[in-house]
């Protein structure tokens, strides 16, 4: 998708009104979104469990961490809708209170990834040279090792806990914004808004930031989106495993690994932090399918 | 193609050495003392010493690096921390139970994948394109540790049809270790198979709008002999070709699926090594995991090469 800003670059032009431009775009864009069904449903139960997340302690009726030995492992009823667990909490409030542990590890850690890979990807790509090739082969490099093992042996250095299971994850996902970045860049440089804004006198700094950046981030918010939904599985993997969020703090992951002791006696614990995650990533993979069939012109 | 060939072996000479770079970084990045973390508080100043020198914590981290990657070339992974014994051995062990499992996963993957790939390409956006995509979809995002615990609750607590965990090797008791790999072959093939069906529908639909087929059609011959003989050969081909990142996953996945079913496998080691902070056996998996990926790469690209001329004529020009 071209920025409006590239058309107005083009010397001899009109100066393009970018806020109504950009208006224009964004309501086609969402025209565009609105046709695909599952995506739009998609994006409903997102901002549901954004909702959850932001009011968790409104919509919840029990403490997630405050443990109640009258009433370990009770079934699902009236008063516990999703039963309890080994210590008696409410399951419910914990599913609920997880989607905020969920949605930080994805957010934060695509955050670390974007931050990181798109930059180096923009100036890899624009200068090209000795630097593009080291960078490509340490990603090349990155990229080979399967991305779960990585995220667990960079845990293994740093240490458990939220924090250092995002910034594994973020670190596991930077070659694939940096390459991502890099690809876009390589096609956008060779464009003539480029060399007409090297023509009127820019450097090299105003051209990445004003001209290439903007038409580049289309796919980098679809990679994000998708990226998301991993990174949610992947806190989740390694809170499972023990390695990242740490009890008592309610994540999907650790309810899961605790949950599987009591299987054959409270199936519910098991049930419901999984069924959490699985909406949760789904919803999101349809939103960021959406997202990208709405902004790709090879797709319309 | 021997030129092909060295090419491609000279790229894979960098990105191995940044792949022995970052396992080094694993240990290099421990905040504090590496041996004091390993041994634990309690560890005694000789066991300390002994263990700083061993792995030449005292030297630059360039000097160390060299140390590390010349024993390793020579196939030295150093020793365990826990039970003192050569990590080449140990994995040496463990690598046919994750091989065993890779294949059985495979084969559920692909025996998923393939007729429901090839359906929904050819009844394109009709129910059964729509049935198999969202299924498709399920599978890539329902969580494989989430997958595994609901399948031993359904079929091994609840209807005692299979045995919930555990391993026998296939020559001690050949239908008791398949009755065992059933649950996680299904738990590590799901995502992959989801994968390979996305991928052939796209590859699938693709080759049916070519000029070959529709000559094959107007031959006359039957809608089967068409997708099985003449298209199913061609839209392969991309499958085949990720088979690199096939197994990337899979040995990702290795690490839940044993985890989970306890498979005493690779995967199974890594996070006994991970949670018992035996570092040299984190580097010795990482580094076979990375390897191994890079290498089945290389595989692909030449087998890919000697299938296909026009890619050695690509790479010539």
């Amino acid at each position: 998708m071209r920025h409006p800003a590239a058309q107005a670059a083009l010397p001899g032009d009109t100066v393009v009104a970018l806020p109504v431009s950009r208006n224009r775009g964004f309501r086609y864009l969402l025209r565009r979104y609105a046709r695909n069904r599952l995506a739009l449903v998609g994006l409903w139960v997102v901002l549901l469990i954004v909702g959850l997340a932001v009011f968790a302690p409104w919509v919840t009726q029990y403490s997630p961490i405050k443990p109640d030995f009258f009433n370990t492992l009770k079934p699902p009823d009236h008063a516990h809708v999703m039963g309890t667990d080994d210590l008696g909490r409410d399951v419910l409030s914990r599913v609920i209170f997880g989607t905020r542990t969920s949605l930080l590890a994805g957010v934060i850690s695509v955050g670390i990834a974007v931050l990181i890979g798109l930059p180096v990807g923009l100036v890899s790509g624009f200068y090209r040279g000795r630097l593009d090739d080291v960078l490509m082969r340490v990603t090349d490099a990155m990229l080979s090792f399967p991305f779960l093992v990585l995220a667990l042996a960079i845990t293994a250095a740093l240490g458990t806990g939220l924090g250092k299971a995002m910034i594994a994850i973020g670190i596991v996902f930077t070659p694939q914004f940096i390459r991502l970045a890099r690809g876009q860049v390589l096609s956008e440089r060779e464009q003539n808004y480029v060399e007409a804004a090297r023509g009127l006198g820019a450097g090299d700094t105003r051209i990445i930031r004003r001209h290439i950046l903007p038409n580049i981030l289309s796919p980098v918010f679809v990679q994000a989106s998708l990226a998301t939904a991993a990174a949610i599985t992947a806190e989740a993997a390694l809170s499972f495993l023990g390695l990242g969020t740490q009890p008592p703090t309610p994540s999907w992951g650790s309810m899961l690994n605790i949950a599987q002791a009591y299987l054959g006696s409270a199936p519910w614990m098991a049930l419901w932090p999984g069924l959490a995650i699985f909406i949760t990533v789904l919803a999101i993979n349809l939103t960021g399918d959406g997202l990208r069939e709405a902004l790709d012109p090879r797709l319309r | 193609m021997p030129r092909f060939l060295a090419r491609r072996l000279l790229l894979t000479i960098p990105v191995l050495f940044f792949v022995s770079l970052i396992v080094f970084a694993i240990v290099a990045l421990i905040p504090g003392d590496p041996a004091r973390i390993m041994l634990g508080e309690e560890a005694s100043r000789e066991a300390l010493e002994g263990l700083r020198k061993e792995m030449g914590l005292n030297r630059p981290l360039a000097v160390r690096y060299v140390i590390w990657i010349g024993h390793v070339l020579r196939g030295d992974l150093g020793r365990s921390v826990r039970d003192g014994r050569p990590v080449l051995e140990t994995m040496a062990q463990k690598i046919p139970v994750t091989a065993e499992l890779a294949i059985t996963s495979i084969v559920v993957a692909w025996a998923i994948a393939i007729p429901m790939g090839v359906l929904a390409a050819w009844k394109r956006r009709t129910v059964v394109d729509y049935a198999a995509t969202t299924v498709a979809l399920t599978g890539i995002s329902i969580p494989n540790f989430w997958l595994g615990i609901m399948l031993i609750y359904l079929l091994a607590v609840n209807h005692r049809l299979l045995p919930p965990s555990g391993y026998i090797e296939p020559w001690i008791d050949l239908s008791r270790n398949l009755r065992l790999m059933v649950m996680p072959s299904i738990v590590l093939g799901t995502a992959l198979a989801a994968l390979v069906m996305r991928l052939l529908r796209s590859s699938m639909i693709e080759v049916l709008s070519t000029d070959y087929i529709r000559t094959a059609r107007a031959k006359g011959l039957a809608d089967r002999g068409v997708l099985l003989r003449h298209a199913m050969k061609n839209a392969m081909i991309p499958v085949a070709t990720i088979m690199g990142l096939q197994l990337g996953g899979l040995l990702g996945g290795a690490v839940i699926t044993e985890t989970i079913f306890s498979v005493p496998g690779i995967g199974r080691l890594a996070i006994e090594a991970i949670l018992t902070r035996d570092y040299p056996m984190v580097q010795g998996v990482v580094l076979f995991a990375a390897t191994a990926v890079v290498l089945v790469n290389v595989a692909v690209d030449l087998v890919y090469a000697l299938l296909d001329p026009r890619i050695r004529l690509e790479e010539a020009a």
